[in-house]
């Protein structure tokens, strides 16, 4: 197998993608698509540092990887519905035009 | 490193970044759905199997599709013109490649770098509905809170709110 640090430089890799998508892009569908990329680079390495770390018996990075994939489909499921009621409020999801706070 | 391992890293990569780079959002999105087996198909390398078909199963299950019917629902015509690149996307991609590089720097002079994997688990489905149902079952009881009280805000934060004025 390769070392630990070949997964651990394809996820910091991963996150770096996914901050760029989240920091530059202008649909807030996308923004939140980089978002979920970040989290899925944090669960790669805790699959990683399971696998090689000391107790891979105790399961713990396998059940810290389950919860946090459950988390964040919670988290895409309520961020896509408020993206849909900012949408459905200013008829645009370009957050360039998304710049005011009063209603 | 093997070659498997770099098959899938290039895989994983190419959809993440063809994810955050193409100018249609729908294309974004199916290139992602790449991206997202790569990520379950490394899991499966790193013998999580429970993990990675979990990763398939939510993320290119349901969580794709909850983003591709998104965007078909805010769809508007005129939003085909606009750039796809926020006005600042320098100053972002800037930021971003500066953490890749602080991240890869540390990695790289950490002594786990090298480490080698220890023999393989014995990691069954049932061993980890055992661990869910005795050792981690506070957390699974307050995840399953969390996901009831995550859909029933999602319901009402996407509720129409013109209907309920009728």
């Amino acid at each position: 197998m390769s070392p630990l640090g070949s997964y651990l430089l394809l996820s910091s890799l991963l996150f770096s993608i996914g901050l760029a998508g989240a920091l530059t892009r202008r649909n807030a569908i996308l923004v939140l698509i980089g978002i979920e990329l970040m989290l899925n680079a944090a669960n790669i390495n805790f699959i990683a540092f399971w696998r090689y770390g000391p107790a891979p018996a105790a399961l713990t990075g396998i059940m810290f990887a389950i919860f946090s994939i459950s988390v964040a489909a919670a988290e895409a499921a309520v961020g896509l519905a408020i993206i849909l009621a900012a949408y459905r409020h200013s008829q645009t999801t370009d957050l360039d035009q998304m710049n005011s706070l009063k209603g | 490193m093997t070659v498997s391992f770099l098959i899938l890293a290039v895989v994983t990569v190419a959809g993440t970044a063809a994810a955050m780079g193409l100018r249609n959002a729908v294309h974004c999105v199916l290139a992602l759905t790449v991206g997202f087996v790569g990520i379950a198909a490394i899991y499966l390398q790193l013998d999580a199997q429970f993990v990675g078909l979990t990763q398939i199963m939510v993320y290119v299950g349901a969580v794709a599709i909850l983003a591709v019917f998104a965007i078909m629902m805010t769809h508007s015509p005129t939003s085909v013109q606009l750039p796809a690149y926020s006005s600042f996307w320098l100053a972002g991609s800037v930021v971003a490649a500066a953490v890749f590089a602080v991240l890869a720097w540390a990695i790289s002079l950490s002594p786990a770098y090298t480490r080698q994997a220890p023999q393989e688990p014995d990691v069954t489905a049932q061993k980890i509905g055992d661990a869910l149902m005795h050792r981690f079952v506070l957390p699974l009881e307050i995840m399953g809170l969390l996901l009831t009280a995550a859909l029933i805000g999602a319901v009402v934060i996407a509720m129409d709110r013109k209907e309920e004025m009728k």
